[in-house]
């Protein structure tokens, strides 16, 4: 078993970081996601591992530094909020469309604009839809604790390795500042240089006169060329959507109505579903853990065994449209949410429930 | 017809006095006939080719007439997005200290929409050569005024000339970073003669000797032509650089050994 630490959300991302073998964090303080530098400078991972840490300029120069230091084969991951995350659409476009491997983590808050500083799900849409210009997905994990937080940016690095493919980690406010204790799983070494230009032929990280130059770009100026690599995307994203999928239910067996919540969400929904059954209501709850892709089978399965669904998101509806397209018209899906910043509590959420589908 | 002589006769290697760097690709370049890019393109090469750091050289191409470098430049390469090339090159060398990185930026993309991460480049002293071609316009897409159209001077976007009050002045990107203490080497140069392709060859040479001796960031403009963009033919154009660019952006050293060159006053 790993070491046992009690940590911020947000501390167990860096700490995640330096122990999956990370070669770069770039990012630009904001909050509530600060913390992931400042533990990252503290803890001095250039001493530990090798790891370079550097604060770039905003948040368009690191997503940028990102993809220079991904282009090249390294391992690479920044961290932002909301507002930043919006200013690295374009740059997340440009890695999507390179086929670049990267972990962006957002640590979400309550928008729209400058919004809050409070937790929100509300880049839900951005996340999991693309979010830049241009036909492409990210691979979306959403972890509702702390040890989630930890766990997916090691998950993250082997899958975004593993496709080719920036993937992001959508947390909240919440879940980045909260403690809780977390097993730190041990060590990666960072791969050597020689490692990297073995394992990724692709990178532009120096062309030896055995091969051809390596390019790394997004842009191909003939349509038919242009076709081809969104094809490739395309292709990329099924192949994700058959085998990433990642979902946890809890007490759907026998369950008559169904909480459907990611995130924290998620975490206040368990306690709303012990709420409901000491009321004698059986309730479930379905956790979609990749967002893309989603659980779109699983959940139907699920979902058309029950007599309601309620969608619990702290946004004004976003996953239920996704829940809505799975399940289809049969059962009643209902949504709940509270937003700009607001945490709904489990007995909002048995009440909702109460109101929206079994009384509604 | 016949031919008087097989290529293998021309290409004996004792008639060779000149040939075209191993590392320039051979296909057909993208730029307007009489463009400077072309020939900035292999000078670069060149260097690198002499100093046989191809295998430990990555190069970042813009966006721009130069978004193309890529396909000629037969080194590793990243096409960065508009204005970003300093970003990548940053992370790149950070974590390829051992490699020599350079970015190829045209006035667009490196003193307007890249300015913040020209500047914080140069002011984070990376150990990255910038080479930056200034013609004072937006080429690729059709002739637009760039940060550093003269003042009067016509583009698709000041068809009357550029009109300071309205439009703003030139910038002069390339003494504003000379000044920041993290930039070692800064020089103005261009390629439209042959004493000055040379000059322009032997500064990227510098600029890569102090980036090998990690002396900070190095810096070389090169002010050049684009006949197209000016409606111009490429003679009257090399012309109308001399006379106009050359007395706004004067040729020659900025900054040696991180110390700023004495100059007379600026012609404005």
């Amino acid at each position: 078993m790993g070491e046992l630490r009690l940590m911020k959300g947000n501390e167990a991302v860096a700490e995640a970081a330096i122990r999956a073998g990370c070669d770069g964090y770039f990012g630009y303080p904001i909050t509530p996601q600060s913390e992931v530098m400042e533990y990252l400078m503290a803890e001095k991972p250039f001493e530990r591992t090798g790891m370079v840490v550097l604060q770039a300029e905003s948040e368009v120069a690191a997503i940028n530094m990102l993809y220079g230091g991904a282009g090249t084969g390294k391992m690479v991951m920044t961290s932002s909020s909301s507002p930043g995350v919006s200013l690295m659409q374009e740059g997340i476009s440009y890695m999507a469309g390179a086929e670049l491997p990267a972990v962006i983590v957002n640590i979400v808050r309550g928008g729209p604009g400058l919004g809050t500083i409070q937790p929100s799900q509300a880049d839900y849409f951005q996340a999991v839809k693309g979010g830049g210009h241009g036909d492409y997905k990210m691979l979306v994990l959403a972890p509702a604790s702390v040890q989630e937080m930890c766990d997916h940016v090691k998950l993250g690095f082997e899958k975004a390795y593993q496709y080719r493919t920036p993937v992001m980690i959508l947390s909240d406010g919440a879940i980045g500042q909260m403690m809780e204790k977390v097993v730190l799983f041990d060590h990666v070494p960072r791969r050597t240089d020689e490692e990297i230009v073995a394992q990724c032929p692709w990178a532009s990280n120096g062309r030896p006169k055995t091969r051809n130059h390596n390019i790394i770009t997004s842009l191909d100026l003939d349509p038919a060329g242009q076709e081809r690599v969104n094809l490739k995307l395309q292709a990329k994203y099924k192949l994700m959507e058959k085998n990433e999928v990642l979902y946890e239910e809890i007490q759907c067996e026998d369950a008559d109505y169904l909480l459907v919540a990611f995130g924290l969400s998620a975490r206040i929904c368990q306690k709303a579903v012990d709420l409901a059954r000491a009321k004698g209501i059986k309730v479930g709850l379905f956790r979609p853990i990749t967002l893309f892709p989603f659980p779109a089978i699983e959940v139907s399965n699920v979902g058309n065994r029950v007599k309601g669904i309620l969608v619990v998101e702290m946004n004004a509806g976003q996953m239920i449209e996704d829940v809505k397209l799975s399940v289809g018209c049969k059962v009643k899906i209902e949504h709940f949410g509270r937003f700009g910043g607001i945490i709904p509590s489990p007995d909002e959420v048995v009440s909702a429930l109460e109101q929206k589908i079994i009384g509604g | 017809m016949e031919e008087l002589f097989a290529k293998t006769e021309i290409h004996k290697p004792e008639n060779i006095v000149y040939k075209r760097t191993d590392l320039l690709v051979d296909r057909p370049l993208s730029y307007c006939p009489g463009c400077g890019h072309g020939t900035a393109h292999r000078m670069l090469m060149e260097v690198i080719e002499e100093m046989d750091i191809q295998d430990k050289t990555i190069g970042v191409s813009p966006v721009g007439c130069s978004v193309l470098a890529y396909d000629f430049l037969d080194i590793d390469m990243i096409g960065a997005a508009h204005g970003r090339a300093p970003a990548l090159a940053t992370a790149i060398k950070r974590m390829w200290p051992n490699h020599f990185v350079f970015t190829y930026q045209g006035d667009g993309d490196l003193a307007a929409i890249g300015t913040a991460e020209t500047i914080h480049a140069c002011n984070r002293g990376e150990n990255i050569t910038i080479i930056f071609i200034n013609n004072g316009i937006y080429g690729m897409t059709g002739g637009q005024m760039a940060p550093t159209t003269l003042p009067g001077m016509r583009s698709s976007t000041s068809p009357y000339g550029r009109d300071v009050p309205t439009m703003g002045h030139p910038l002069k990107i390339t003494e504003l970073i000379a000044h920041l203490p993290g930039v070692y080497y800064v020089t103005r140069q261009a390629v439209h003669t042959p004493n000055h392709v040379r000059k322009t060859k032997k500064a990227m040479r510098k600029a890569f000797e102090l980036q090998k001796e990690n002396k900070g960031l190095c810096f070389i403009e090169i002010v050049s032509n684009c006949n197209s963009g000016w409606k111009m033919t490429p003679v009257q154009s090399n012309k109308w650089m001399e006379d106009n660019m050359f007395p706004f952006y004067q040729l020659g050293d900025i900054k040696i050994d991180g110390k700023l060159v004495e100059k007379k006053v600026t012609v404005e």
